[in-house]
């Protein structure tokens, strides 16, 4: 909303600049967007003139050179392009000296050789409206040498306030005067429509027209008033100009009558042809399953039943609250107008204006809520009008459905909340003055004050806590002291037990050189496709946006993976060798949660690491390119971290390499995944290098993490550890082998663990040997070598019976 | 043969006294105490001495002997320290090629930082932290929150709604503030309750000043006879953590559904005096003004209470206070980040800068 000062000023004493108001209104609940200049920067030099002669130049066929009398000693002679200027007229003059809208100073100018002392404007030199079809001819009563600024809005500072959802009476010039006045004392002047000039016809209802709603509760209340002898004409200058600093465009008379009592009042008003409401009757009702209606801006709407509309007997013919239908718009031929004023219900306008896609200045402010007395308020403001500048007479009748609203509310303010609510005291005196200026009522009680609420405020103010609001805020909060709560919640406070874990997690791989990063959540549902999913495979169940913002932005990620690559190809792009990156956020799928939330979300952990695992430096020039054993590395890392036992398991993910896939697995399921991302996929992201790759549900790690640690002897009695090599089959895993030991030697096998792997023609084709630390040890004893001795027998024959494994050497 | 001993000792004193090496002490340690050599001959001969003269005799060489041997070892010490440390200097590297292997330097990224530092303020101020999910519906993102029907951040062009999520108030949408958890925590904990919720929140905005996605944290204080005085405390208390002491408050009223009375919260400038730059020009963080606006909060709403009137929430007992405040918005005033679009595009070079 834009308010020129110059016209709030109407209303309100303004007695401050538009800085110091502006701050003012910010430190009360109003900010302000921004301060324009409406018109040229200053008034000075601005004049009426009058035309005395018009002559055509002598070297210029489209020139005028024009004698003006600008209520100076001699007239001034001014040259004109204009094809309308003519003796006679009074006509508004730039003298020289006078700064224009754009910043630029008229000087004497020489106009093919004669001298031009003046410029005489037309209404787009002023910023008032588009006209350049010639110069602005004013009222002949106007004397010669007045200031302009005196005869229309020359030039104004323009606030933008925003004004908050909850203050739908803040959508008009007066209630924005009454902030004012409340915030900065200035005095306020009775509305605009303390005088309505058919006040005399409320309680008939005027002759030729009925009006029917359907239903109330879309339409609290629907007035209309009838005007006939109606002359549709431009609009006069004053108006014009007022229109034009509140940035909004001149129609004709009757239009801009409906805008300007709009932007005071902040109640939209809609002027019908009377003539073409077919069959002189209105239906407020829901729109009709495939009803259409060609709007005010020429687009034809399709509307859907919960859009309400006003219908004639030929069938739609207004969006009620959003916007006019063409087929009863007021033209250069109308004669009579039915001038409705109604209250729509703010919701379904909301929902309406957002099905069409369709908001305007009408809808803005009925989705806010208005209030039914602003109604009658609208029509008086617009009677005097029409009667004043259309020539129109008023048919006897005021037309009213619904009436006003509920009676006033009375709410109790008690002292003693205000200071139990903001930690300090307000005299009583300062409250009532402060609801008094906001257009309250107030009355003594015993304990505070009994605060009637206006109808401007009915919807907004209900309770005592927006009672106090309104005192707070314009009593001000600059003098509120400081504390800090006593915090009673018996709670020592901080991160949880997993939110530690899951920070001790990144920790893990920050300590181990990756970078993290921050993807986005949204993806493009194509993300299926390049990771090589099959139709039927279970990450296909997406969570979609119903209105995305862009169709690659219009699914939620299904894997932490993408947006990792997404960062790994931006970076290699950009001359990177490789990265190590990892990301800790939220991975989305369909289905419900364990928790019973409505998608089902977890917290991923996700880490990729390409080419070198580490930077080169000057005696390690190339370094190791990252493979699956570099991610199995950071898993290890991670879930040790966390002090996690798990082993890995054989898998199948369509997006790894199919050789190089392991599945981590605990005790309670599957936690992730490691291994190299699938060339194909690496490719789609443009990265044609292996990219070790891990996702681990971090959340659920955390969850699942051995709690408090209990004391292990494991000093007093130190292990025997043996060294052992043993040649399996290829196939056979570094895991079996472990297990095996592991099973045999229990239970005094603490730990075996694969120190070297070697293939190659001593240990024969398709075979492998692997050499194993292992130690044994007994919580209570030292184990001797003939303890020891007859437990690895039963590992060696363990070895050669279950992984058909012979010891070497 | 007293003497003579006494003769050997001195002179191959001062030989020792003299050596230069531990090799010339070598050669002495042969000369004088090697097999062949005078001192321990002697030290062999008392065996043929008279009985009565032995005694004496064997004890005089025997301790010539151990104080050659230990006069040779001192000085033998003295030259091995010195000519290792002789030859160490010589073996000598560039000190100033970097460290080899090289190490990577991990970063936590800047958002995760700015979070991070944030929740242990109010950890520190006995704050407990809890997460809730991104996937909400529409009861807990805006009905329970005291969000009117038409309040516009409702609208499709403002909030991004899940397909096939249902009508009404279990519709599913993504949540457009981490507030729902005010909701679910009171559901769970009755009061008094205090905590914060962080996380990841959507709205339907792009521009330069808006992605999105973007992370806030929201905190909530729930009591009896909490304040407003108390709100502007704890956000003091947090505005000096996070930019320094000596800053602070400004309350602006301001209007959100869930608080009443609600304020936007400014904290002064840390660039500047008063909005005038150390130069003397106009400070560009805060454009001028002297204050940064950080975020948004108020008393808590009765209607809010209302919702969970059923979970020992009573609307004319308790009173509370909540806040909500952008994480990419702390980072960049604290930082100097000048776009949030460095925050998403994940560049090595603005990453390794932080965190
Ligand atoms: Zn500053």
């Amino acid at each position: 909303m834009r308010v020129p000062i110059d016209w709030l000023s109407d209303y309100v004493e303004v007695g401050i600049g538009a800085t110091e108001l502006s701050e003012r209104l910010a430190m009360t609940g109003t900010e302000v967007a921004r301060v324009l200049q409406h018109g040229p920067p200053a008034p000075a030099n601005f004049v009426v003139g009058k035309v005395l002669s018009a002559e055509a130049h002598p070297d210029a066929d489209r020139l005028r050179v024009c004698s003006v009398d600008c209520g100076e000693k001699d007239p001034r002679t001014i040259v004109c392009g204009a094809p309308n200027v003519a003796a006679g007229q009074t006509v508004a003059v730039a003298l020289p000296g006078a700064v224009m809208p754009d910043g630029t100073e008229l000087g004497e100018a020489k106009l093919r050789g004669v001298k031009s002392s003046g410029m005489i404007l037309a209404e787009d030199e002023l910023g008032i409206g588009g006209d350049h079809d010639g110069i602005m001819v004013l009222g002949d009563e106007l004397v010669s040498g007045m200031a302009l600024a005196e005869v229309f809005s020359l030039s104004s500072e323009v606030l933008e306030p925003e004004v908050t959802p909850n203050r739908g009476d803040c959508g008009g010039l007066y209630g924005i005067a009454r902030e004012v006045h409340a915030a900065t004392g200035a005095p306020l002047s009775a509305p605009p429509w303390a005088d309505d000039p058919g006040a005399s016809t409320i309680g008939s209802t005027p002759a030729g027209i009925s009006v029917t709603v359907e239903d109330a509760a879309l339409c609290p209340r629907f007035t209309a008033r009838v005007f006939e002898n109606v002359t549709i004409a431009p609009s006069p200058i004053w108006l014009k100009a007022r229109l034009a600093a509140a940035g909004q465009r001149s129609i004709s008379n009757v239009v801009d009558i409906t805008n300007y009592v709009m932007l005071v009042s902040g109640h939209p008003l809609h002027a019908f042809d009377l003539d073409a409401i077919a069959g002189g009757e209105l239906t407020v009702r829901s729109a009709r399953a495939g009803e259409t209606l060609t709007t005010l801006d020429g687009e034809e709407r399709e509307l859907d039943t919960d859009i309400c509309l006003i219908a004639d007997a030929d069938g739609p013919t207004s969006l009620a609250g959003v916007m006019g239908g063409s087929r009863s718009e007021v033209s250069d031929q109308t004669t009579r107008v039915l001038l409705e004023v109604a209250v729509w219900d703010g919701a379904n306008i909301n929902r309406t204006s957002t099905r069409l896609g369709l908001r305007s200045e009408a809808s803005s402010r009925f989705e806010k809520g208005l209030s039914p007395e602003g109604a009658l308020e609208a029509q008086a403001m617009a009677t005097a009008l029409m009667l004043e500048l259309t020539g129109a007479t008023l048919t006897d009748g005021t037309l009213d459905i619904g009436g006003e609203g509920p009676a006033a509310n009375v709410i109790r303010l008690r002292d003693a909340r205000i200071v139990s609510l903001l930690g300090t005291q307000i005299a009583r005196e300062e409250s009532q003055r402060i609801l008094e200026t906001l257009g309250f009522t107030v009355s003594a009680a015993d304990d505070g004050l009994d605060v009637t609420v206006p109808h401007w405020r009915r919807d907004d103010v209900t309770r005592e806590a927006d009672l106090i609001e309104e005192v707070a805020r314009i009593h001000g909060l600059d003098s509120l002291p400081s504390t800090l709560p006593i915090n009673r919640t018996g709670r020592a406070g901080g991160l949880s037990r997993e939110q530690r874990l899951i920070r001790r997690a990144e920790d893990a791989l920050v300590g181990r050189g990756l970078c993290e990063i921050v993807g986005w959540s949204f993806t493009d549902p194509q993300i299926c496709d390049k990771l090589l999913l099959g139709s039927d495979h279970p990450l296909r169940d997406l969570v979609v946006i119903e209105n995305p913002m862009s169709s690659a932005q219009s699914v939620m990620r299904p894997s932490i993976l993408p947006s990792l690559l997404d960062a790994a190809a931006y970076n290699m792009a950009r001359g990177a060798e490789g990265c190590a990156l990892f990301e800790s956020g939220s991975v989305y799928r369909g289905g419900r949660s364990e928790e019973g939330f409505a998608a089902n979300e977890h917290h991923g952990l996700g880490a990729i690491v390409t080419g070198p695992v580490r930077p080169p430096s000057w005696n390690d020039a190339q370094p190791p390119t990252a493979r699956i054993e570099t991610a199995h590395a950071l898993v290890s890392g991670v879930l040790g971290a966390l002090s996690i036992e798990w082993e890995v398991e054989d898998g199948e993910l369509p997006f790894l390499h199919p050789g190089r896939t392991a599945m981590i697995r605990t005790n309670t399921g599957l936690l992730g995944w490691f291994g190299e991302v699938h060339p194909a996929v690496a490719t789609a992201w443009g990265i044609d290098q292996p990219i070790a790759a891990l996702a681990i549900d971090i959340g659920r790690a955390a969850a699942q993490a051995p709690g408090q640690q209990i004391f292990n002897d494991l000093t007093s009695f130190p292990p025997l550890r043996e060294d052992l090599a043993v040649i399996v089959p290829a196939a056979v895993s570094a895991a079996s082998v472990v297990a095996c030991i592991t099973e045999a030697g229990s239970p005094l096998v603490s730990r075996a663990e694969v120190f070297d792997v070697y293939s190659g023609e001593q240990v024969g084709e398709g075979r492998v040997s692997l050499a194993l630390h292992i130690d044994f040890a007994a919580v209570d004893r030292t184990l001797t070598d003939e303890e020891v001795s007859p437990i690895r027998d039963k590992i060696v024959a363990a070895l050669k019976a279950e992984v058909d494994g012979e010891l070497r050497g | 043969m007293i003497e003579r001993v006494a003769e050997i000792q001195k002179q191959a004193e001062a030989e020792i006294t003299a050596a230069s090496s531990s090799a010339a002490l070598e050669g002495l340690r042969v000369q004088y105490l090697g097999r062949k050599a005078e001192l321990p001959q002697l030290l062999r001969d008392v065996a043929q001495l008279p009985p009565d003269l032995r005694g004496e005799a064997g004890r005089t060489a025997n301790e010539a002997r151990q104080a050659l041997e230990a006069m040779i070892e001192t000085a033998a010490a003295r030259f091995e320290a010195a000519e290792m440390s002789a030859a160490l200097e010589s073996d000598n590297v560039d000190i100033t090629l970097p460290g080899s292997p090289a190490e990577a330097v991990g970063h936590h990224h800047l958002l995760s930082a700015t979070r991070r530092e944030i929740e242990d303020v109010f950890c520190g101020l006995g704050y407990s932290v809890v997460e809730g999910p991104e996937v909400e519906t529409v009861h807990y993102n805006f009905d329970a929150l005291n969000h009117d029907p038409a309040h516009p951040a409702r609208a499709r062009s403002d909030t991004f709604y899940i397909e096939g999520g249902g009508d009404g108030p279990d519709q599913t949408l993504l949540r457009t503030h981490t507030s729902p958890m005010q909701i679910r925590i009171m559901e769970q904990t009755p009061p008094p309750i205090a905590l914060i919720v962080p996380g990841r929140v959507f709205r339907r905005d792009s521009d330069a000043t808006h992605t999105p996605q973007f992370h806030q944290i929201e905190g909530l204080l729930v009591d009896e006879g909490v304040t407003l005085a108390d709100l502007k405390g704890t956000l003091l208390a947090f505005a000096r953590a996070i930019f320094g002491e000596g800053r602070e408050l400004r309350l602006r009223p301001h209007f959100f559904p869930f608080t009443e009375p609600s304020v936007e919260v400014d904290v002064s400038c840390f660039m500047c005096d008063q909005g005038a730059a150390p130069d003397g020009g106009r400070c560009s963080l805060c454009k001028g003004t002297g204050w940064l606006e950080v975020l948004g909060s108020g008393m808590v709403d009765p209607n809010v209470f209302a919702a969970v009137s059923d979970h020992g929430y009573d609307p004319n007992a308790h009173q509370g206070f909540a806040f909500g405040l952008g994480i990419e918005r702390i980072a960049m005033l604290k930082h100097g980040v000048p776009d949030l679009r460095f925050f998403y595009e994940n560049d090595l070079r603005f990453l390794r800068q932080f965190g």
